[in-house]
């Protein structure tokens, strides 16, 4: 806007780089002085670089002016000694001093009685590079990855050189393509045009972020028509190879996308699928249903409060726990309640929402009305990185594999059991299934029960994913229900498919209009939808279906 | 009774036959000639003093016994439980809202004369095309009207033409105030986000917080009570109300005998939207606040307990449904807050078990078994509205 308000900004920020040095050197450890005699004197200063082993080197550092220390860290980088590098360190960290009493060089952390070796900017650099050499010898990888990520960071012919020479010998496929990654960038910079090109071409391919902007800048072009490469190959090349890069980043984007999808589909066909089974097979809307997930949730929390030195554990034992507990209640509303209602599916409607409520409320008031803080355990921490563009957290990918597992065993229950058998028996015609001797009121308590217990086990899953706090429940409800209206009542395959297909679209809108829109949009989608089929995806067949 | 079916009902003959519509217009009438007086004649110091508070509170259940009135037109009378009347109520309430906020003008903390606080806030420089001609009174109130009434009309011609009915209807509906809550959330929709309106000044020039005007807002709720309850009654007792009563009972057999049962629901259901589009105008200036919160899907089931709780199917039932639980509300949420949704979630059970006519069938079956125990005669017409 005007000047007068940065000028005193700019002057902090040249103080602050003309000071820089100082400062460093000033910094002082509050550690005990544990100091380590890192050399002894050598009465012989010659003028140059004459010395050859690391104390004759460490004891012209204190008289040399920074151009030679330059050339002494140079030297130094090429021996052997194993204390090169804690020296180059203390150095580069401002705690290598001379001892004012004998004049011995030494590491130290406090500077009582000591003398600072100075450094600048041009020899810490340096030094940062001699480290990085040394480290690149290191038979670890994740050192040598370090020293080359390092590298990269002020990459210059120089240092490139020392890359060159390590190359051959390198083992490791990741610290190997970043290695080339760091050669191909100091190449960028050289004079032929054709090195550059070879540069540019070595990268294609690359997923990193780092070789993406490198690329860009190089083909941008400025407002005045000047480019940022001056040769038009390479500016062609580049473009090119970025063009492929941008292509193989947004499939990998899209995979990503996809899988958010996928795990967001997963815990909605979680939420709907015990849903669909009251809904579907007894007509019943149980709009307790998501307070059933909030006890499951809650159940997480007790447990690893009752085992607290067993977090990783504390999830499995949680798992039955919560199916247990969550269809207990299930059951007692059915039997309390939903019983007394069949065939007036409004009014079981009203009736478990004030179930709902007073669940709500005994939550808040047992436990708080505050989230509880529920623990990840250490195996479902962190995340799989496949590439460079392209990386998975474990715990959507737990919860993907959980929700299948879960739809399985169900599929299984009600195909493969005789209590299966009889629900779906019940479903399609409950007087004729009386009839044959199935006694329809215990089918439907267990149903429901079923249902409530597998709401309980979507609750262990949010509970990884969310806040668990009284109002989990709610914020599931709406959407849970339209997991299953989309996929036709009564159809665990249909919950399945549009619980899925829900969440990858939610997800694949998300980016272009933001969470909120997404989630508005898929809704009046859905409001949309139902007006086509108001019977969902998959409708339930035949006379039961009428009603 | 029987004779509506061929004749127009006359007004005063479809009262007399209506006792509880009767005893609740009565009670509007005594209501709206006692509260006044007791706000503006008595003195401040007297007990009898009604204060600004209780005034404005009994405003505040008028507008919401509007409401329930509305959802029992739909669900009572046509079968159609609506879980998103709710969202009817806000738009109308949002669209005096606009006018309200239009005519804060300069008053406001940034003093733009034009743009309300809230979008100087957020850096806009021109109003939003939907804001033009809100500061029009008679605009404004047609929008009351016209928004409600419209989104009833899009969601109803779609929904009874696919013929999506009970509780899939009921889902869609609550997905739809959800979907509005939403959207109404957001900053970028030129409607407050999540603050909504609020700091009103003026209402036709008059000061919202002045006496004069309150009580005269709560006159007009009580009317607009009074002649949508007279309104509602004839609906139901002309010859249309009696199809839409069929269309409840029986919905393919009415189908089939050749009535358009799409027509007559979306009728019902628009008007009903437009009833509760006028309780959300008359609440807002009342209450001094409306944000996003008020399309809340919860919001909307409360409502219908309201209904369920009076005796749904009866019209002044949801009218009493409404200031029961109400007046429960605000006594528990003061009194003892932990216990009102234990409260509620209660009176959710109860009423679709114990009580499924509500307190209005307890009522009338208190009556009719002491009617029993007297020697018969004339128990005829005492019961079923519909």
């Amino acid at each position: 806007m005007n000047l007068s308000r940065i000028r005193p900004l700019l002057c902090a920020l040249v103080l602050s780089v003309l000071l820089s040095p100082t400062m460093h050197a000033q910094e002082t450890a509050a550690a005990a002085p544990e100091a380590a005699a890192a050399s002894s004197p050598d009465e012989d200063t010659a003028a140059a670089v004459s010395a050859a082993d690391l104390p004759g080197l460490l004891a012209q550092l204190p008289q040399a002016d920074y151009s030679t220390k330059g050339d002494i860290v140079a030297a130094m980088a090429k021996l052997t000694d194993p204390e090169v590098k804690p020296s180059l360190v203390a150095l580069l960290e401002g705690n290598l001093f001379v001892r004012d009493a004998d004049g011995q060089v030494v590491i130290a952390t406090e500077a009582d009685g000591l003398t600072r070796i100075g450094t600048n900017n041009g020899l810490r650099k340096k030094i940062r590079g001699a480290i990085a050499g040394i480290d690149l010898a290191n038979p670890d990888a994740a050192v040598r990855l370090a020293a080359v990520e390092e590298l990269l960071r002020s990459i210059d012919a120089e240092t490139a050189v020392l890359l060159r020479q390590r190359l051959p010998d390198e083992r490791d496929a990741g610290v190997r393509a970043r290695m080339q990654v760091a050669i191909a960038s100091a190449d960028l910079a050289d004079e032929s045009a054709d090195v550059r090109l070879k540069a540019v071409q070595s990268l294609r391919g690359n997923l990193s972020a780092d070789v993406f902007n490198k690329l860009t800048e190089l083909t941008a072009v400025a407002e005045d028509g000047t480019a940022a490469e001056a040769d038009e190959r390479v500016r062609r090349e580049a473009a090119s190879v970025l063009t492929s890069i941008k292509r193989w980043r947004a499939l990998y984007s899209s995979i990503e996308t996809m899988f958010f999808g996928l795990s967001l589909g997963s815990v909605l066909v979680l939420a709907g699928i015990g849903l669909a089974i009251t809904f579907g097979v007894m007509g019943v809307i149980n709009m307790a249903h998501g307070e059933l997930m909030m006890l499951g949730a809650y159940s997480v929390y007790v447990v690893q409060q009752l085992m607290p030195s067993h977090i990783g554990a504390s999830i499995l034992v949680a798992i039955p726990v919560a199916f247990v507990v969550s269809a207990l209640v299930g059951i007692a509303i059915e039997r309390g309640i939903v019983r007394f209602l069949y065939g007036r599916p409004l009014e079981t409607l009203l009736a478990t929402f004030g179930v709902s409520l007073i669940l709500q409320q005994l939550v808040r008031d047992i436990f708080s009305p505050n989230n509880r803080p529920v623990e990840t355990p250490a195996w479902m921490a962190g995340s799989m990185q496949i590439n460079e563009a392209l990386s998975i957290t474990y715990t959507r990918l737990y919860i993907v594999l959980f929700a299948a597992i879960v739809f399985a065993l169900l599929l299984l229950l009600l195909k493969r059991t005789r209590l299966g058998l009889e629900v779906r028996a019940v479903a399609q015609n409950r007087a004729m299934a009386r009839a044959m001797g199935i006694r329809t009121e215990w089918v439907d308590a267990l149903t429901f029960g079923l249902g409530s217990g597998i709401a309980g086990v979507a609750g262990v899953a949010l509970s990884q994913l969310t806040n668990v706090g009284p109002n989990l429940g709610q914020s599931y409800i709406v959407d849970s229900f339209m997991v299953v209206v989309f996929g036709g009542v009564g159809s665990l395959w249909g919950t399945q498919i549009s619980g899925t297909s829900l969440g990858v679209v939610s997800k694949l809108l998300e980016p272009g209009v933001g969470a909120v829109l997404a989630k508005i949009i898929v809704l009046v989608g859905l409001i949309l939808f139902i007006q086509r089929r108001p019977r969902g995806l998959f409708p339930q067949k035949g006379r039961s279906a009428e009603s | 009774m029987s004779q509506a079916l061929h004749t127009r009902p006359s007004l005063f003959g479809m009262l007399r036959a209506d006792g509880g519509g009767t005893t609740l217009l009565g009670l509007l009438l005594a209501l709206s000639i006692v509260v006044p007086v007791l706000h503006l004649l008595v003195p401040a110091d007297s007990p009898l003093h009604l204060s600004s508070y209780v005034m404005t509170l009994l405003g505040k259940y008028l507008t919401y016994a509007l409401l329930a009135l509305a959802v029992d037109l739909v669900w009572g009378y046509c079968g159609i439980l609506s879980l998103g009347h709710g969202a009817f109520f806000a738009l109308g309430g949002y669209a005096m809202g606009m006018y309200l906020m239009r005519q804060i003008g300069t008053r406001g903390v940034y003093g733009d004369p034009v743009l309300p606080d809230f979008m100087v806030f957020l850096n806009w420089k021109e109003l939003p095309w939907f804001w033009h001609g809100m500061d029009m009174f008679w605009f404004a109130m047609l929008m009351v009207v016209v928004v409600p009434g419209l989104l009833a009309f899009a969601f109803g011609w779609f929904a009874f033409r696919s013929r999506v009915t009970g509780v899939y209807l009921s889902i869609i509906t609550q997905a739809l105030t959800y979907a509005l809550m939403l959207a109404f959330f957001r900053n970028d929709m030129g409607f407050g986000g999540n603050n909504g309106f609020t700091d009103f000044k003026d209402l036709l020039g008059f000061r919202v917080s002045q006496p004069g005007t309150r009580v005269v807002l709560f006159l007009c709720s009580a009317l607009a009570l009074a002649l949508a309850y007279v309104a509602c009654r004839y609906i139901v007792s002309s010859r249309a109300g009696r199809v839409v009563a069929a269309v409840r009972d029986a919905e393919s057999r009415t189908r089939f005998l050749g009535y358009r049962v799409e027509s007559y629901k979306l009728w019902i259901f628009v008007f009903s939207a437009v009833l509760a589009g006028i309780a959300g105008a008359l609440y807002v200036p009342q209450v001094g606040i409306i944000n996003p919160s008020e399309f809340s899907p919860l919001n909307s089931i409360e409502l219908v307990i309201w209904v369920a709780i009076g005796g749904r199917g009866t019209l002044y039932g949801a009218v009493a449904g409404a200031f029961i639980v109400n007046f429960a509300k605000t006594y528990f949420t003061t009194a003892i807050p932990s216990a009102w949704l234990y409260f509620l979630g209660a009176l959710f059970v109860v009423t679709t078990l114990v009580l499924p006519r509500g307190f209005v069938g307890l009522l009338e079956g208190l009556r009719r078994k002491k009617k029993a125990a007297a020697p018969p005669g004339g128990t005829a017409a005492a019961g079923d509205a519909a």
